[in-house]
């Protein structure tokens, strides 16, 4: 099974990671941010999948999956820009949604329009390790479609490593215990719980996300784990400054 | 209901295949938490014996099995009501709040936020932890802020802090929402009391077994004074499904206990505003629950509508789910107008001000028929006062 997501990271250290809303800032916005995104240097994108209740989110993805599902985007809409997007973008780009519109889309068939777009990978917050395991898993084997899990300051050590042993792409480190956005710097005790997973050695390469907005927080993410991801710290550069200023916004993380 | 029964829930959370916990990973040590700890609390001796003294002398438990002898007699059969809006603080959602408030205590957590649409679980509460001395935060969405303001009034009187829900729709599932993102951003000093049968495991069970104490009490009282402990039937609003839940449990194994359940269809089932999940839902996931919900053909969620501010919750239960699936439970509707209709009735024939919830489940009465021989009973959740501005516009009594 090709694998993209681990390629990226045998070639790169400090992986820069973006998060943005499909069809936000406007609906037809999707495939030019991804190209921007690529030329200006992001090793890779997590493309959102808009929801009416996005719980584990803050009030800036809030607003701009609202934006988005105003403007008219669905799983179907989003299939059908993202055909053809290999022809012009080579980084690992992965859906980020709830579960909800993805089984009423059929997982099924989500995962092959994945696998025939060239979608590499998931992030379901929603769907917790186990049940994926018990009901899922096979779906996206069959698709070759990576599924990403989250972990937390709090989570235990025996379920990190587990998480790790299923992992096919990279574990997705959640900086502090929050909604996303909502930090402007780590706590104190941040770089205690980074090292502590640090020394666990683990199998796949960790990105850390939530609470990375600034150089700061970036490169003290980089000295813990392969790279970054950066969600509503974008999100608010496109509402403030939009899509043709993206880079002026990526140039603070190189 | 046996220990083990075919609607209990299963060893991962689902009734059939309704249920579980999908929740995001920052959710996880905070419900398992309360999952390896919720059953071994609840059974155990001084647990009982402190929840079953508040039910008594605080709520005033038992509430009455009252035989309502016009009603009876207009329906042509033996009417029953569960005298539920006897509770202190006027519904049956106070049952569940000082359960939770005492898994809470045992847990050692020192801060309990709720979420609640018409202010009722909210208020029950805000009760509990001023009870208990625990700072107390209800999410309430900004639409319900401005049209409950009573209840508003008194969660504030009983010392608790109203945060006004601003995303989404500002209604209950709003609140909801901000009540989990509430609890990820404050994973270990803060217990989460949700109001109904709704939610991740084990939330539905535990609520749900709070409740139970409802149709705990009705098989003893009809026992004393029918002489059969077995009703044929048993019919309950449903919003999340907290009172039904209750209501049913104890006779959920008793397939000859017809169980009725009652949504609030609105202005007419396919008017566009309503709540009637189980006719106009489908499979999917809400609140981390895998149940019945009303959404769109892309999985958004649908706001719902009822004039019933207690019932316009966009999904159920998921063990409401099963009953429905599996045909154990009969799940009917009734419009805002057909409720209002049984408001009156109730009033005029026994002078009881039902709740607008409650009169949801009476309003079924005109629908259907029973035997002469038939022993009705009708959960009466909650009562009116919080519903006097609504019952002064509709019935005309302004000045």
């Amino acid at each position: 099974m090709s694998n993209r997501i681990k390629e990226q990271f045998k070639k790169k250290s400090n992986l820069l990671s973006i998060y943005f809303t499909a069809g936000y800032p406007k609906i037809d916005d999707t495939v030019d941010i991804i190209c921007r995104l690529e030329d200006c240097g992001v090793d890779m994108i997590e493309i959102g999948l808009p929801f009416s209740d996005p719980l584990a989110d803050g009030p800036v993805i809030q607003n701009s999956s609202e934006v988005s599902l105003a403007n008219g985007m669905n799983s179907e809409l989003l299939f059908k820009q993202l055909q053809g997007i290999r022809n012009r973008v080579d980084i690992p780009l992965l859906i980020m949604g709830y579960f909800n519109p993805i089984l009423q889309f059929g997982l099924e068939k989500f995962c092959s329009n994945c696998a025939s777009t060239g979608i590499d990978g998931l992030i379901i917050p929603d769907l917790p390790f186990e049940i994926y395991k018990d009901k899922y898993e096979q779906i996206f084997d069959i698709h070759g479609i990576h599924n990403t899990f989250l972990i937390t300051p709090q989570t235990s050590e025996k379920r990190i490593f587990e998480i790790d042993k299923w992992t096919t792409s990279f574990i997705y480190m959640v900086s502090t215990a929050s909604t996303t956005g909502i930090q402007q710097n780590f706590a104190t005790d941040t770089n205690a719980y980074f090292e502590r997973i640090n020394k666990l050695n683990l199998d796949s390469p960790a990105l850390i996300g939530f609470g990375i907005s600034n150089r700061a927080t970036f490169k003290t993410a980089c000295n813990f784990s392969q790279g970054a991801i950066i969600g509503s710290a974008f999100i608010k550069h496109l509402e403030n400054k939009g899509i043709n200023e993206i880079g002026s916004f990526v140039k603070n993380f190189s | 209901m046996k220990e083990k029964s075919k609607f209990s829930v299963d060893s991962k959370g689902f009734y059939g295949e309704y249920g579980g916990a999908f929740i995001p990973e920052l959710l996880y040590p905070n419900v398992k938490e309360l999952e390896e700890n919720y059953l071994h609390i609840m059974k155990e001796e001084q647990f009982q014996k402190d929840f079953l003294a508040l039910l008594k002398d605080y709520v005033g438990r038992p509430t009455p099995l009252y035989f309502a002898k016009r009603l009876s007699s207009k329906y042509g059969c033996k009417i029953y009501l569960k005298r539920e809006d006897l509770n202190h603080t006027g519904a049956h959602k106070v049952n569940n709040t000082i359960g939770q408030i005492l898994v809470a205590q045992k847990l050692g957590k020192k801060r309990i936020i709720a979420e609640t649409g018409a202010g009722q679980h909210g208020v029950a509460t805000a009760t509990a932890c001023a009870l208990m001395g625990l700072e107390c935060i209800v999410y309430m969405g900004e639409v319900d802020i401005a049209r409950q303001a009573p209840n508003v009034a008194r969660m504030k009187m009983l010392g608790a802090k109203v945060i006004a829900a601003t995303s989404g729709s500002k209604t209950l599932k709003d609140a909801t929402n901000e009540a989990i993102r509430d609890w990820i951003n404050n994973p270990t000093d803060t217990y989460y009391i949700i109001g109904s049968v709704v939610g991740p495991h084990p939330y539905p069970d535990m609520v749900a077994r709070f409740q139970s104490v409802i149709s705990q009490e009705m098989k003893q009282q009809l026992l004393t004074q029918t002489g059969n402990e077995l009703p044929s039937c048993i019919i309950a609003c449903i919003g999340g499904g907290s009172n039904a839940a209750g209501a049913f449990y104890h006779f959920l194994d008793n397939e000859d206990v017809e169980l009725v359940a009652v949504e609030a269809s609105g202005k007419g089932i396919h008017s566009g505003e309503s709540a009637a999940t189980m006719v106009l839902g489908s499979d999917g996931i809400i609140h981390a629950s895998k149940t019945k919900l009303m959404q769109t053909k892309d999985g958004q969620i649908i706001e719902p509508y009822s004039i019933s501010a207690g019932l316009d919750y966009p999904g159920i239960g998921p063990l409401h789910a099963h009953l429905g699936e599996s045909g154990r439970a009969k799940f009917v509707s009734a419009t805002d107008d057909e409720a209002l209709s049984a408001v009156r009735e109730l009033c005029e024939l026994e002078g009881i001000i039902p709740a607008l919830e409650s009169a949801h489940a009476l309003a079924y009465l005109p629908k259907t028929s029973f035997n002469t021989n038939d022993t009705v009973v009708i959960n009466l959740s909650g009562r009116g006062d919080k519903d006097l501005s609504t019952y002064i516009n509709a019935f005309g009594y302004e000045q």
